[in-house]
């Protein structure tokens, strides 16, 4: 495994200085990255998908559990271990445009990590091999972040994120804000990257669509927990818990006849603060019961790994309603 | 009855490099009743769309040849005063980013009095109404809402009080740009509903701006395809979204990663960029980048009905 993370858990603070309260933003997270393999975590937004990458990769704090990456302890380490670790472990922040700065250009941004981590390496042929890895050409060095259209900012943020051969890299909503021919493209140059370099990746996103062709496990995290975790062609074929069958339904599909069996998740996702008793998803699951709401499930570590005391199996009847919000 | 007709709009910008071209001959209707999506990738011309309907365009826009007839009246012709009794009346907008559309330092139900400053009702009317407005849009708790500002809702409660303001003065015609972009898909799929509710209660039509291909096919009646500032084709949405006549209609539906039913790895893309306006030469807008380029696509296409749907395209005449 080149990254395992066992029962993370992240606490802020949060209120005003006389009555600070801490709320878990991942509460008890475990799994393992395989080299070379894809992994997704999706969930709404507050389901704790980028709090989580931050932990990961040490640029936040956790408050319990353990981050092991290529065998160290990431959780533990102290800054000046960490950098050479930061070499092998890449970043692909949210959003495209903003994760440059507007005031270097392309060429400069590309070289970026080799000054910070002072590689000795022949900047410029370094810079255009990575550019053209990315698909631009090589005159775009001399443009600034402004001067490119999103897709082409994404391109330089991949080319950033493998400049030093990591071994993983964690993309963080890599498609959001992209149009949909050009999230094509970047998918398929994570892809063929991932295939080339044998990289294994991270993938954020709550875009359901690109999970299923890209991704070879998910997660789906509900309140900073993950609360199914599986092959993703067998999660898509059969979710089993509740509110994974929920957000596959909600899916819009490029299709006006086809039929469409939703289930409708009442009420707003609850808050941090006040954690719903026994499961955490009962106050909006179609199919609670009286024991949902005083137990609480623990995941039960296999394959497919289901934290429900009632999970779904396939062909179960979704309770189709008049659907609310 | 069409409660939006826009028939040849020209709109250009004064750039530093020269004139662009911003919308070219762009025609379509919106039909009482009826909801109306107009599907785009970026720079392809739809807030500029929404902007001159609006006659909100930038001072170095303008409005070249066309109409914009809203209700019969050139909406091109009227003056600022005109235009804002129209504005939020008979015509209002639910924008992408609800944060942005709620004034953060006003109380929700002041906003909502406020928006009703034309009627005569008295207060307390203004503030009943604004409470079944909330409670038309599932705000839970609705006495209390109207007391509360912005920061205190989600994403998904701040946009359905968007969508309640707009509704509010129950316009003819509602324009929403992007209104689910910002949300999580359970919140858009139950955003969609609520805007088809709404539509059929209020009885208005609706001009639905959005990129993302399954929400349209979920709630358009109609749908008009732009590409780089033209109307490529134009119908029905079960005509576009099964029998697409334009090849840059075709190509965009394969390159949605929704669309394909089978995982795959490799996810088609169109390949190229979106034209510079500034440089239009004629013919073809998609010729560039379309798969089925020939010799005649340098020459301006000719627009093809065919059963109520049209589209801009020289294969169409074989």
């Amino acid at each position: 495994m080149i990254l395992s993370i066992n029962n993370v858990e992240v606490t802020f603070r949060v209120g005003p200085w006389f009555n600070r309260q801490p709320i878990l933003g991942v509460a008890g997270v475990s799994f393992d990255v395989a080299p070379g393999e894809t992994f997704a975590l999706v969930g709404e937004s507050g389901s704790g998908k980028t709090t989580l990458a931050n932990a990961i990769n040490g640029l936040q704090s956790i408050s319990n559990g353990d981050v092991t990456f290529l065998g160290e302890r990431i959780d533990t380490t102290s800054q000046r271990n960490m950098k050479p670790l930061r070499q092998q472990m890449a970043m692909m922040f949210q959003d495209p445009v903003g994760s440059l700065s507007p005031r270097m250009r392309v060429g400069d941004l590309v070289a970026e990590p080799f000054h910070i981590h002072k590689i000795k390496a022949n900047i410029k042929e370094e810079t255009e091999r990575l550019l053209s890895l990315v698909g631009l050409s090589g005159d775009f060095a001399n443009r600034y972040p402004h001067q490119l259209s999103g897709g082409q900012a994404r391109r330089v943020g991949v080319a950033r994120a493998i400049a030093l051969n990591p071994k993983l890299i964690i993309a963080d909503e890599p498609t959001a804000g992209l149009d949909v021919s050009v999230q094509g493209e970047v998918l398929n140059l994570l892809n063929d990257l991932r295939e080339r370099m044998d990289l294994a990746m991270i993938i954020i996103t709550h875009n359901l669509h690109v999970v299923h062709h890209v991704a070879d496990r998910m997660a789906v995290m509900y309140l900073g927990r993950i609360v199914e975790l599986g092959e993703t062609e067998s999660m898509f074929r059969a979710p089993a818990h509740p509110y994974t069958a929920a957000l596959l339904s909600a899916n819009p599909e490029p299709d006006p006849d086809k039929a469409k069996e939703r289930i409708s998740l009442p009420a707003e996702v609850p808050s941090l603060l006040a954690r719903p008793s026994g499961c955490e998803f009962h106050t909006r699951c179609p199919w609670v019961q009286s024991r949902c709401k005083s137990d609480q499930p623990f995941a039960n570590g296999e394959v497919r790994n289901i934290a429900c005391h009632y999970p779904l199996s396939p062909g179960d009847k979704l309770p189709v309603k008049q659907s609310s919000i | 009855m069409n409660i939006l007709e826009i028939q040849n709009l020209n709109v250009t910008f004064d750039t530093e490099d020269g004139q662009l071209r911003a919308l070219r001959d762009v025609s379509f209707n919106v039909p009482e009743h009826r909801i109306v999506g107009i599907v785009g990738e970026s720079g392809c011309g739809k807030s500029t769309l929404i902007n001159s309907i609006l006659g909100l365009l930038a001072d170095n826009g303008q409005v070249e040849k066309g109409k914009i007839l809203f209700e019969g009246q050139n909406l091109t012709e009227l003056n600022s005063s005109q235009l804002r009794e129209l504005r939020g009346v008979r015509i209002s907008t639910v924008f992408q980013d609800p944060m942005g559309a709620l004034n953060p330092v006003i109380s929700v139900g002041t906003q909502m009095l406020h928006i009703q400053y034309r009627s005569s009702l008295s207060k307390s009317e203004k503030l009943d109404n604004a409470a079944e407005m909330l409670r038309r849009v599932r705000i839970p708790d609705r006495e209390s809402a109207l007391t509360r500002y912005p920061h205190e809702f989600s994403g998904g409660m701040k946009q359905r009080i968007a969508i309640a303001m707009a509704m509010m003065m129950e316009p003819a015609l509602l324009i929403a740009d992007e209104p689910t972009t910002a949300l999580d898909a359970t919140l858009e799929v139950a955003t969609i509903e609520l805007l088809q509710d709404l539509q059929q209660q209020i009885g208005c039509s609706v001009l639905f701006i959005s990129h993302h291909l399954g929400v349209i096919a979920e709630l358009c009646d109609d749908v008009v395809v732009m590409y780089a500032g033209e109307v490529v084709e134009r119908g029905t949405t079960r005509q576009i979204f099964y029998r697409p006549m334009h090849p840059y209609t075709e190509r965009l539906l394969q390159c949605d990663p929704a669309g394909q039913s089978e995982r795959t790895r490799h996810l088609p893309t169109i390949p190229g960029e979106i034209p510079d306006l500034r440089l239009r030469t004629p013919g073809c807008i998609f010729a560039a980048r379309c798969h089925c380029r020939e010799d005649i696509c340098d020459s301006t296409p000719p627009e093809v009905e065919i059963e109520g749907q049209s589209a801009r395209c020289h294969r169409l005449v074989a």
